[in-house]
This record gives structure tokens, C-alpha cells and sequence, in this order.
């Protein structure tokens, strides 16, 4: 049976503190786990778990998600019915682009309208996970809530920025509260909700009439009391990633298998933009070990704890040790890397070195040259 | 539906039976190779990247794992309107219909699909082959020359010139003399199996050829020689570069050995001649703490936990603690168990060897190989060919 359910990703004022990984690109872009950017886990997820029509809320430096993003082949929603809708933001004035998201589903609700499906799931592209929505939809429907918000109990230090909230004995939700709040909690908010569609549009039409605009902040958050809001706990992995220390923590999470094969397997294959690239080539010489390597490398010198995206080169006698280095990173003969965060397409020269603390990777921006 | 000047004709319909277990399930072009591809991802790249949109597959032997792989051509970029790929199987026709007796008849039975483009000329190739080419300067020198047909040579070891089609030329690279597999060879330039036709005077051989009685209705055997009898203007373009036809577990060893080279004469990197495939979309591969691999080749999906030594792996390989394997092709989504040695083996797609089995050995003249599918229990030691 097709499921009822359409999905929306916002990227409306998406919570991050990213530095210099989002200069030139938008959170949902961000390179991830290799091979991916962040938007395939929550997109995947949603494509696997049966959901067919998917928006995607863009707002600001998008360039990189509509490239990455084509016409959603990779994901299978290039069809004829349905598919993949990016929405970039749709303003009146420049003055509009500062308006919450709510103003923004307001602007595009022709894109709710025009479907017959009954519910719609609004995600963030941040939450590293893989999960099967059409089982948030089936409790959401068996315990008749009016919202169901995707939750994980996680008694560990959070390192990303994330809402917390507080449940009653039955798994309500009766307190809600941004990153920066003192409710002590250990549930967090994955920021996924599964709701009616009409009630979505009664949301948006009622607060922007009260003159509030934030989705989760003025129409989800004061109607606690009045709406039934239950959580639906998430048992699987789960990386909030919208800062650099969570960035780099659950990108070397990545090194231990059970996590790499939970998070890209189960329940579905994780999927990204496809890119030809050829088999990794180890050259006589090299030593790897403990790392996630890409297509495309080229590899001669010593990784150890680290990731390599598609078409890294690793020189001679280089070596790269608990670093993340990102698409077309070329590591010179001699070159040391330790605790460093590449972006894309940076080059250490022969015998330089660069090195960052266990806490606070060092990164590289965009094509440099060191 | 639109002109097009040249139009490619891909001849995947080779059994490959001295692939033996490899190709039980599968025709010859649809054999893994080099880590990640198919070995007709080749000649459909070449098509592209030589800028040839309209390319008609012909299958015939075992083809649902090819039909499947290749579907609508997206992979290559051939899901094109007014062109693109088309997968030409042999029907059945109201007065009967047969099995393409031959490469030529395999063409003659789909004359009407190339009158579709009304091509100038069409390109004749073989999925049976690796090799990376531009088809461009093919159909250039085919018109420089006003060639009634051009054939691709490469210029092989006197030693083995008498297993190939061998042609003699004169001073313009005209053809003066074919022969196929001659004992005692005037040439080294052997044919590779490509062929650039005027489509007009292929159009007019062929429909000879069927009439002929007795006929192989081939191209190397019938046609060549029949347009080079009738004073045909035959020509050869000169291919420099690595060609190699994967007929035998041995030649598909050694050219999946080749690639392991410090600078290989196959260039897999080149990203202006980019090898397409279906990519399987699966995680970057991992290696773990004690993990050891050198000068190998390994795709996405693996996960390895032992010692990989000039190998291929290709995508979804699981590799166990304390297994060595080297000198080895390791097929997709193989299953290596632990405490397992494989050395100078083939170890086909989906085979599942159990921990601490022996396969192939450093002595065994023969390549080892394990079947597609295979589940070798545990212990079990194997040096020889498998059968199964």
C-alpha cells in the first residue's frame, strides 16, 4: 500500500554554528561519512521508508544542493506523479527573507494543496540517522496524536545543538525547549514531525494571523497543553551535526562497524550522487588502517583513524591520522596530518604539517594551498 | 526521427564458455572486471565519450543479468531522446524468426533498426573487449580515407599473430590481404573486432552475405574477406594502447592483474575519459585496525579485516581476521570468512568462503576458481580449477 505520507526537509534557518564547512554552502551540503552530504541520511530515510513526494525547503546558499540534488535520480524520485521538489524561498522584497519558515510554507503551501496524501513529515538535514518513517507514522496513528516528534533518549553528552524535551509517563511531550534552555532532560528532539497536512496548513494560517512565523518555536512549542504531541523514540544511531566538534565526532563514530553498518544499511541503503569514480588504488607501500576510504583515492603513504572522501591522493611517506579530508585532497610526499578537518579540493604541499588538538580539529578551508 | 551520421552496433551476445563457472549465469560482456565494472561498461563509455549517442545492443546468450544491468542506458548517459541505447534481442518474426547465426546476421536481422537513424556510417563493435578508445578519430580517418570500411589494428608479438585476424597493408594503410588465424602470418596488425562500415556498402554486403549459401555470416570470415575480393577500398587505423580480449580465466586474471601496476597502461583515473558503470551506491569501504593492504584495487561496500596483496576487490566484499589473500579477484558481495589464504584465484559474485579455507596455491599453474553463488565449507582446501 503506498504510504499516505509526504515529506518536507526545511532548511529554513536551520540551527548550525558550521564555520568555515558552511561559508559557500548551505548545513544540508555539508560533506559527510566520505561519500555523502548531509541531506542523504534524512532524504534516504524518507525514500526508503515508502515516501514518494519530497520538498525540500531551500533558503540560503543553495548552489550546491541543487547540483548535488539534480532531479533526485540517485534517490529514485525523478517520477512522473511525484518526486523531488526544491523549493528556494519565494519573497516579495529582500525584507522577507529574514521572516520564519512558517512564512515560507505559507508561500509554498500549493505544494500541500496539491497532493492528495494525508500527513506530511517536516525534517532538519542535520540528523545523521537512518529511520523508517512509515513507523512514526503507524504510532502516530495508533495513539492518535495530533503531532508526532521524532526523539532519542540519549543520556551521553549532546555535542550537537539540539532541542531538548521532557515527557510525561506516557510518552507526551509537556515541555519543549530550544538548544541554549535548562530543561533537564536527556531526550532530544530529532526535529522530525509527523502531523495532518491539514492541520500543517491550520498551523501555519493561524500563527502567521497571530503574527508568529517560527514552525516549532510559536506553533508547535505553546500548544503543548492543547495538542496531544507524543514522541516516537528512535532506537537506532544518530548524529546531530551542526557544529564542528559534533561534526567531528560522529564522523570518526563512523570507524566502528557496527555504527557504519547500522547507519548505511539499516533499515535502507543510504544513497548519494553518483560519481564514476574508479576503485581505490593501495600502492606498493601503503598502510591503512582503522579509516573509511572513498572511490577514486590514491593512496601510498600511511592513514590511520581517518576518512577519505572520493579522489583523495596520499603521497609517499605522507601520513594522515585522525583527520577528515574531503573530495580531491591531495596530501604531499612527507606531509603530516593530524586532527584536521580538509575541505574539499585543499593541497598540503610536500613536508608540510598540520596539525589540530583531539577537541579542536584544525580545518582547511575550500581549495587551499598549504 | 532525427539524422544521426554515425550510429554504434554493440555485438553482447558472447557466451564466454571459456569463462566456464563465470558464465554460467552470465554472457560474456556482462563479466566484472577491474574492480567495479562490467566488461561492456568499456565499449558503452568509448561510444559516449567519442560522442556516439545512438548505440543498439545485441544479446542473445544468457541475457537478463545484461538486460538488467543495462537497462535504459542512464549509467552511460544513454537514455537519449531520438537515440540513446536499445538492447536488441533476437524475435520472432510472422514467418518464424532464429537465434543470430552470426555477427553479421545479428546485423542483417536488425537492418531496420539502423534504417530508423539513416546513418552515414555505423561503428561495429564487441562487448567482449577492454580497451579505451576515441571512435571519433576512427570515423576520421574512415572519411579521410573515403573507406568503404575501416578496421582497428594493434599491432601484436609475431609469436601470437596467428591467433587473431590478421591484416596486410600497403603504404596508405589500404587493406591488401585478410586472414583469419593464419598459421603462418604476413602481418602483425590484428583486427580488433572494430569496425567502421559505410552503411551504404555494408548494407549491400550484408544482404549478399545472407544470400550466400553456406555462409558463417561473420564478419571476420565473411564480410572482410567478400569486400576485399570485390576490390572494396578497406582500410586499417592503427590503435595504440592497452586491448585485451578477457576470453579465459587466465586473460581475465592477467588483465585484472594488470591494473595493479605502478603506472598501468589502462588508465582507470583518467577523469576525461571517465569509465561509466552502474555504480552500486554503497558506503566507502573500511579497513580496520589490523588491516594490511598493498598494491591493490578495492571498491566501496568492502569491509576488510585481513591482508590483501596485489588483489581486486570489488564492491561489498567482506574480508575476515587473519585471512591473506593475494594475487586474487575477489567478485561482488563475496563473503571471505576468517583465517582464510587465497592465492592466484578468481573468487566469483555472491560466493561465500568459509573460515579457514585454502584456495589456490603459489604453485598452481591453473588460476583457482570459485563460482558465482559457490558456498566452499569450511576447511576445505582448494588448489585446483572449481567445477562446481
Amino acid at each position: 500500500m503506498k504510504l499516505p505520507l509526504m515529506g518536507v526537509i526545511n532548511l529554513i534557518h536551520e540551527t548550525e554554528d558550521m564555520g568555515p564547512l558552511t561559508s559557500a554552502r548551505c548545513l544540508a551540503t555539508v560533506p559527510f561519512g566520505a561519500r555523502y552530504r548531509l541531506i542523504d541520511f534524512v532524504l534516504s530515510s524518507m525514500v526508503n521508508s515508502g515516501i514518494q513526494k519530497v520538498a525540500v525547503f531551500a533558503h540560503t546558499k543553495y548552489r550546491s544542493l541543487m547540483d548535488h540534488l539534480g532531479s533526485g535520480s540517485n534517490w529514485d524520485l525523478h517520477s512522473k506523479q511525484s518526486g523531488l521538489f526544491v523549493l528556494p524561498p519565494s519573497m516579495e522584497d529582500q525584507s522577507d527573507f529574514g521572516k520564519g519558515d512558517l512564512y515560507q510554507f505559507y508561500r509554498h503551501r500549493d505544494y500541500f494543496a496539491r497532493s492528495p496524501l494525508e500527513y506530511v513529515v517536516v525534517a532538519r538535514s542535520h540528523m545523521v540517522c537512518n529511520i523508517d518513517f512509515a513507523r512514526v507514522l503507524e504510532q502516530h496513528r495508533a495513539r492518535g496524536s495530533d503531532i508526532t516528534v521524532v526523539c532519542k533518549d540519549w543520556p551521553d553528552a549532546v555535542t550537537g545543538l539540539t532541542r531538548k524535551a521532557k515527557l510525561d509517563a506516557d510518552g507526551r511531550i509537556v515541555d519543549m525547549q530550544d538548544h541554549f534552555g535548562r530543561l533537564a532532560s536527556d531526550v532530544v528532539s530529532m526535529e522530525m514531525y509527523v502531523l495532518r497536512k491539514e492541520l500543517l496548513l491550520d498551523l501555519v494560517d493561524t500563527s502567521l494571523a497571530q503574527g508568529k512565523d517560527h514552525f516549532v518555536r510559536h506553533a508547535v512549542m505553546p500548544r503543548l497543553g492543547e495538542l496531544k504531541v507524543d514522541a516516537y523514540m528512535h532506537e537506532g544511531v544518530l548524529g546531530v551535526v551542526n557544529n564542528i566538534p559534533s561534526y567531528y565526532k560522529h564522523s570518526l563514530e563512523l570507524l566502528d562497524p557496527k555504527v557504519w553498518n547500522e547507519l548505511f544499511f539499516e533499515p535502507g541503503p543510504i544513497f548519494t550522487k553518483v560519481k564514476d569514480e574508479p576503485p581505490t588504488r593501495y600502492r606498493a607501500g601503503s598502510a591503512v588502517v582503522n579509516s573509511l576510504v572513498a572511490n577514486g583515492c590514491d593512496i601510498e603513504g600511511r592513514v590511520e583513524g581517518s576518512i577519505l572522501f572520493r579522489g583523495v591522493k596520499v603521497h609517499k611517506d605522507a601520513v594522515v591520522r585522525n583527520s577528515i579530508v574531503m573530495q580531491n585532497g591531495i596530501i604531499g610526499e612527507h606531509g603530516l596530518l593530524s586532527n584536521c578537518i580538509l575541505d574539499k579540493e585543499v593541497e598540503i604541499r610536500s613536508d608540510q604539517q598540520l596539525m589540530g588538538a583531539a577537541d579542536l580539529p584544525y580545518i582547511a578551508l575550500k581549495r587551499k594551498v598549504i | 526521427m532525427p539524422k544521426s551520421e554515425c550510429i554504434a552496433m554493440l555485438l553482447a551476445g558472447g557466451e564466454g564458455r571459456r569463462l566456464g563457472v563465470l558464465t554460467k549465469d552470465l554472457a560474456k560482456p556482462a563479466v566484472h572486471f577491474g574492480g567495479k565494472y562490467r566488461i561492456i561498461d568499456f565499449t558503452l563509455s568509448n561510444c559516449v565519450n567519442s560522442g556516439i549517442d545512438t548505440v543498439g545492443v545485441l544479446t542473445q546468450y544468457q541475457p537478463l543479468v545484461l538486460n538488467q544491468y543495462l537497462g535504459i542506458g542512464s549509467p552511460w548517459g544513454l537514455d537519449r531522446r531520438g537515440g540513446g541505447m536499445h538492447v536488441l534481442p533476437p524475435y520472432v518474426r510472422s514467418k518464424g524468426g532464429t537465434w543470430y547465426k552470426g555477427t553479421a546476421n545479428a546485423i542483417y536481422q536488425n537492418m531496420g533498426f539502423i534504417e530508423g537513424y539513416d546513418p552515414e556510417y555505423v561503428l561495429i563493435i564487441s562487448g567482449d573487449h577492454i580497451y579505451k578508445m576515441d571512435y571519433d578519430e576512427l570515423l576520421e580517418s574512415h572519411k579521410r580515407n573515403r573507406a568503404d570500411a575501416t578496421i582497428a589494428v594493434i599491432t601484436v608479438p609475431w609469436a601470437e599473430a596467428s591467433r587473431f585476424g590478421i591484416l596486410s597493408v600497403d603504404e596508405d594503410d589500404r587493406v591488401v590481404e585478410f586472414a583469419e588465424k593464419p598459421k603462418q602470418p604476413n602481418s602483425n596488425l590484428a583486427s580488433m573486432g572494430v569496425y567502421i562500415f559505410t552503411w551504404k556498402v555494408l548494407k549491400e554486403a550484408l544482404i549478399r552475405d545472407e544470400a550466400t549459401q553456406g555462409s558463417s555470416n561473420d564478419f571476420g570470415k565473411d564480410i572482410i574477406p567478400a569486400l576485399l575480393q570485390d576490390g572494396a577500398r578497406l582500410f586499417t587505423h592503427r590503435f595504440e594502447g592497452y586491448w585485451k580480449d578477457v576470453g579465459t580465466i587466465d586473460s581475465l586474471w592477467e588483465a585484472n592483474m594488470d591494473l595493479l601496476e605502478e603506472n598501468p597502461a589502462l588508465n582507470l583515473n583518467d577523469r576525461e575519459w571517465r569509465i561509466y558503470s552502474v555504480n552500486p551506491n554503497r558506503p566507502a569501504h573500511y579497513l580496520s585496525p589490523e588491516s594490511s593492504v598493498q598494491s591493490s584495487l578495492i571498491n566501496e561496500g568492502c569491509v576488510v579485516k585481513g591482508t590483501i596483496n596485489r588483489s581486486v576487490l570489488f564492491q561489498c566484499v567482506t574480508v575476515g581476521e587473519g585471512s591473506f589473500i593475494e594475487d586474487s579477484v575477489i567478485m561482488p558481495n563475496a563473503t571471505i570468512g576468517k583465517n582464510v589464504r587465497i592465492i592466484r584465484a578468481i573468487v566469483g559474485d555472491g560466493a561465500i568462503v568459509g573460515d579457514g579455507c585454502v584456495i589456490g596455491s603459489v604453485d598452481s599453474a591453473d588460476i583457482a576458481v570459485v563460482g558465482s553463488g559457490d558456498r566452499i565449507e569450511a576447511e576445505s582446501e582448494l588448489e585446483e580449477v572449481e567445477t562446481v
